[in-house]
């Protein structure tokens, strides 16, 4: 990395040109406001400094026409700017097709990194260039923000509640990971480093890691008593999970839900929230029990457990 | 302009300066005029304090690593900075020293409405400051100035609960000045002072005091909400609670994002004065400037989630809050502009306040313009929370609101002490804080755009250079702050006053009465006859027109 | 806003009760009424935050609110409702008593709007003590057995939280009472200058409508 002076930070993302290239067009338009206003102030103080004590300048009002002018016209370019960053805005935080998903828990004062194929990291976070990521991010603690700059995003990762972004990199290089969101005493050594590797050097790099997410799912599943209730083929006390993620749950109360990550999360947490139908309010909690990666662990596994027949298809 | 005969029986008036000499003269006194010194005194001290915790973070700041001090005092240090410069400086500056001197002359009153609640605001302040030293005395905090949860409600083992108190009554002290004016603006103005009449600070002050009057008691209940979870752990913000802490943050921004307006506006109301006095004109778009500040005041109320853009908050309520936060530039380029246009054709003079005045309307240009940048959804997920944001908002409060509040004390030191202050130094100091203030927070624009997040104690090494140009920038930046302390303190030693009534040629009824004012400030109770910045028209015409 | 709702009569008020800053008893009057109405609109806003948090929680878990809810004390809290009611109504006539100048009257109506006002905060002490007995104080002594815990802890956090704000407003509506007796022993209060014991009124009437909002939400529905 450039140690001397940088002035740009580097782009390794898809989004770091478009950032770039809206970053520009607002500094253009920003640098031609605040020299018009800087020469303006310049020109008529000089213009029309005081030459004698008693002069008296005209009576001027204003203008209907000037204030039209001046409150609307450099608000329209703003408008289609604003319209501009909306677009780039939603592709970072709405789903994007085909990503890879990376685990993310904030703990003050680290970032824990899990990769589904197994690979734990700390403080370091190592990806494939040009495949499309999505970042599922919790926090066990206080709020903290995940932060690459050469990727030109950041999202908050909360306690108690999953957040996401998505981003594709695009060049092969090392930088910096950034805490945002003021966590504590050690906030500013919450930082790591994003390693984006060629695919091939990151096919080698994760066949170097320990068991995948689903197995250590498997085994939480079972070291937990969940397998004893939530037997696969619907005869346990608890209702099956066996093709229950992204399906629609009918509750007890009559509503739907989506069986998303959120929805497994609530449901180990605090099992009383959400009842589904014919069943009752039987499973104690695992507040306090299971860590946030171990969430992440056991939702990776519920995910992986799809209808015999359906995984096929 | 008025009627009164001030000049022919300036010897025969007790000045409200003169009117008792004791201790309890001041410390009870009911006069606005009093408790506006009161409160630039107590005032100057936060800032100094507060000056004093910004170089303890500048200096930490010269080497990527902590060492002048570790995480834990600079997150101290950062944190006070923030808390006193917010609470105990800029939203009291303006308003309670400028505003409550000026406001009830300004309309023609002998007195703001409730003198009582006036003096009982400047105790409120004080003991809300006292708690913020105690808070700093016991061992400092170090939430960040936001008390975001549940860091603060749960995690921080600091001084929180006090400093939030503090932040808690001195918001009281806040809602009272604001009663107080609406209530004087509304009920007390002069014979012949229409609301198209009354001064563009006046109508700020009123824009303001909406603001606080509709916007502090909800921080206020917020604080309250969030010391209870802390104290008791009655749960409201942490999720382990079950409760939720973006919420924490939309309740406290909603008065937050409004009460950077509360410290704008104040300064944009004395830099239309000053405009015009120096000018010599009458302000160009008066209508326009008057709807403006409520237009800001109003839309503020409605923006706030632009701080939460990468919070959690939905995406499509980032985009609703993105769109209607570019419609507050509006109203704020609409002063820009018509504050420059009211000097076409003018009589300008460099006086210091002038100066001071043309600062302010380059930075907040700049801070203005930067707002746009980050209130942009697509750019902020990069800017936010980074020293982009820092160097932004230092423009609007620094570059706008400090150099609004010492213009302003420069422009009516005069009228205030009855003593003009040395005007070559005061040139020098004005200049010096302008160069010292750019070279401090340009730089910070670069490190934010380069990813720099702020509240870091330590930081790479690639950008210690922007950091030492900050922190040489920030000392010049000191020296300029320095200067009006020693030479408006000189000024107000001497034994007689030498302003005179009207030192600058201003119009507006502060300038109709002597320097210092008497006591009930006019002699004569006041008709306005003539329209407001009437510096083109005589003297009779003045009389005779209208 | 000030205007509308009192007597637009003319104040040939006595000399002596105008302050220094006013120009005339007028001034002085219609800067008393505005300056309490922005006074309770600030407190709009600072009861606004609570409601605020009330209404996203509530949205959130609606079943565990209707359980909480289900553990009050309705009767005590519908006593309370008609017991403050009441004392509304007592206010009111202690303000017309003043106008009227009549003093034994307007000494007897506070005294009475602080006895309503004492009855109401001593029957919310048994419900606070209630909730204690029961667990239900969060943070300081909590136990739920029943479904969603965490959601019905969140709304006692909010009730003791609401009630508390709206108690201590009495504590401090009942001291505001006493000083007005006191003055109007002294016969401060006359047709021509009633203006204290008005505006006291319009905080007294607030508080009560606050809890006309509280009881619904946090009792019955």
């Amino acid at each position: 990395m450039d140690k001397t002076f940088p002035l740009l930070p580097e782009a390794a993302s898809n989004l770091a040109p478009e950032v770039d290239m809206l970053m520009l067009a607002l500094m253009v338009f920003s640098v031609f406001f605040t020299i018009v206003i800087f020469v303006a102030v310049g020109f008529l103080a000089v213009k029309y400094h005081r030459k004698s004590d008693d002069e008296v300048p005209p009576h001027i009002h204003g203008s209907l026409v000037l204030e039209i002018a001046w409150s609307i016209g450099p608000f329209l370019p703003v408008l289609l700017m604003v319209v501009w960053s909306a677009r780039i805005f939603v592709s970072a935080y709405t789903p994007q097709p085909n990503s890879m998903e990376i685990y993310v828990t904030g703990k003050q004062w680290m970032w824990k990194i899990q990769h589904p194929e197994g690979p734990r990291e700390i403080n370091e976070l190592h990806v494939p260039v040009g495949k499309p990521l999505k970042f599922s991010m919790i926090s066990e603690d206080v709020i903290h923000s995940f932060y690459i700059p050469a990727f030109r995003i950041k999202k908050d990762v909360l306690p108690g509640r999953y957040t996401n972004m998505w981003v594709t990199p695009t060049k092969v290089g090392t930088y910096h990971l950034f805490c945002a969101e003021y966590c504590g005493t050690q906030h500013s050594g919450m930082i790591g480093k994003v390693h984006v590797m060629e695919q091939s050097d990151y096919e080698r790099w994760i066949a170097g890691g320990d068991e995948s997410m689903t197995a250590r799912g498997e085994q939480l599943f079972n070291q937990y008593g969940c397998v004893t209730c939530h037997q696969a083929d619907g005869k346990g006390r608890g209702p099956s999970l066996v093709g229950v993620y992204g399906s629609n749950v009918r509750l007890q109360n009559g509503a739907v839900v989506r069986a998303d990550d959120a929805y497994i999360r609530e449901s180990v947490i605090n099992p009383r929230a959400k009842i589904v139908e014919k069943y009752s309010s039987i499973m104690p909690t695992f507040q306090g029990q299971i860590s946030e990666e171990g969430l992440l662990q056991v939702i990776a596994y519920i995910k992986s457990l799809e209808k015999e027949g359906e995984a096929q298809q | 302009m008025s009627a009164t005969h001030a000049d022919s029986q300036a010897g025969q008036f007790v000045s409200y300066l003169g009117n008792g000499h004791t201790w309890q003269s001041w410390l009870l006194t009911k006069d606005h005029k009093r408790i506006a010194i009161l409160y630039l005194i107590s005032i100057t001290v936060f800032f100094l304090l507060g000056g004093i915790f910004a170089a303890a973070v500048r200096l930490e700041l010269l080497t990527p690593q902590s060492d002048f001090m570790d995480a834990e005092t600079y997150n101290k240090m950062f944190t006070m900075h923030g808390v006193v410069m917010i609470f105990f400086f800029l939203i009291p500056s303006i308003p309670a020293t400028i505003g409550n001197f000026l406001i009830p002359i300004m309309v023609g009153a002998k007195d703001l409405a409730f003198p009582k609640i006036n003096l009982l605001s400047w105790y409120l302040y004080m003991i809300g400051g006292t708690c913020g030293l105690i808070a700093a005395v016991t061992g400092g905090v170090e939430t960040g100035w936001t008390f975001y949860t549940p860091y603060s409600s749960t995690y921080s083992n600091s001084a929180v609960i006090i400093t939030a108190m503090g932040a808690f009554v001195a918001g009281f002290s806040s809602i009272l000045t604001g009663l107080n004016f609406v209530v004087t603006i509304h009920k007390m103005r002069a014979p012949g002072l229409t609301w198209g009449r009354l001064p563009l600070f006046v109508w700020a002050h009123y824009a303001t005091s909406l603001i606080q009057l509709l916007g502090t008691p909800v921080v206020a209940i917020t604080l309250v909400l969030m010391m209870l979870e802390r104290a008791f752990r009655i749960g409201f913000f942490d999720p382990a609670l079950g409760g939720d802490p973006v919420l924490f943050q939309h309740l406290f921004l909603f008065y937050s994002h409004p009460a950077v307006y509360i410290m704008i506006l104040p300064g944009m109301g004395v830099i239309s004065e000053i405009v015009t006095c120096f000018s010599r004109k009458h302000v160009f778009g008066y209508k326009f400037i008057a709807g403006s500040s409520l237009g800001i005041a109003i839309i503020g109320f409605f923006v706030w989630g632009h701080h939460m853009f990468v919070s959690g908050q939905s995406v499509y309520a980032s985009l609703v809050f993105a769109f209607i936060t570019q419609a507050v530039a509006v109203p704020s380029a609409i002063k820009v502009f018509n504050w420059t246009a009211t000097m076409y054709k003018g009589s300008v003079s460099w006086d210091t306040p002038m100066l001071y005045a043309l600062g302010f309307i380059g930075l907040f240009t700049i801070g203005g313009v930067t707002g746009v940048v980050v209130a942009m959804v697509g750019v902020d997920m990069h800017l936010h929370d980074t020293y982009f944001i820092v160097a932004h908002f230092h423009y609007v409060m620094v570059g706008g609101m400090v150099l609004a509040y010492l213009g302003g004390l420069h422009f009516w030191w005069p009228k205030m002490t009855g003593r003009m202050y040395h005007e070559i130094w005061a040139r020098v100091s004005a200049v010096l804080v302008f160069l010292g203030f750019n070279f401090t927070f340009f730089p910070q624009f670069l490190l934010g755009y380069m990813g720099m997040p702020r509240r870091y104690a330590s930081y790479p090494e690639e950008w210690q250079v922007l950091h030492i140009l900050s922190t040489a920038g920030a000392t010049v930046l000191g020296i300029g702050f320095l200067l009006p302390a020693i030479y408006l303190t000189a000024s107000a030693l001497k034994k007689h006053p030498d302003a005179g009534m009207n030192p600058f040629g201003a119009k507006g009824l502060e300038w109709t009465i002597p320097s210092p004012p008497p006591t009930e400030n006019f002699l004569e109770m006041p008709v306005v006859r003539e329209e407001v910045y009437a510096y083109a028209e005589t003297e009779e015409k003045a009389l005779v027109g209208h | 806003m000030s205007d509308t709702n009192t007597m637009a009569v003319a104040h040939p008020l006595p000399e002596e009760h105008v302050a220094h800053q006013f120009h005339d008893a007028q001034q002085q009057y219609e800067s008393g009424n505005l300056g309490m109405w922005l006074f309770l609109l600030t407190e709009v806003m600072f009861f606004g935050g609570m409601f605020g948090a009330y209404a996203v929680y509530r949205a959130w878990s609606p079943e565990a609110f209707k359980l909480a809810a289900a553990t009050t004390n309705v009767p005590l809290g519908a006593f309370n409702t008609v017991v403050l009611i009441v004392s509304s109504l007592t206010m009111a006539l202690a303000v017309q008593s003043a106008q009227l100048g009549k003093q034994k009257r307007l000494q007897l109506m506070l005294v009475l709007t602080m006895i309503f006002g004492a009855a109401f905060l001593g029957v919310k002490a048994v419900e606070y003590s209630e909730k204690w007995h029961h667990h239900h104080v969060p943070g300081l002594n909590w136990q739920w057995e029943g479904e969603g815990p965490r959601e019905v802890q969140i709304l006692f956090c909010l009730y003791f939280a609401m009630t508390g704000m709206h108690a201590i407003h009495m504590v401090v509506g009942f001291g505001i009472m006493l000083w007005l007796l006191m003055t109007a022993r002294r016969g401060v209060y006359t047709a021509s200058y009633y203006n204290p014991v008005e505006i006291s009124g319009l905080y007294w009437h607030f508080v009560d409508i606050v809890w006309i909002f509280l009881f619904p939400l946090l009792y019955l529905i």
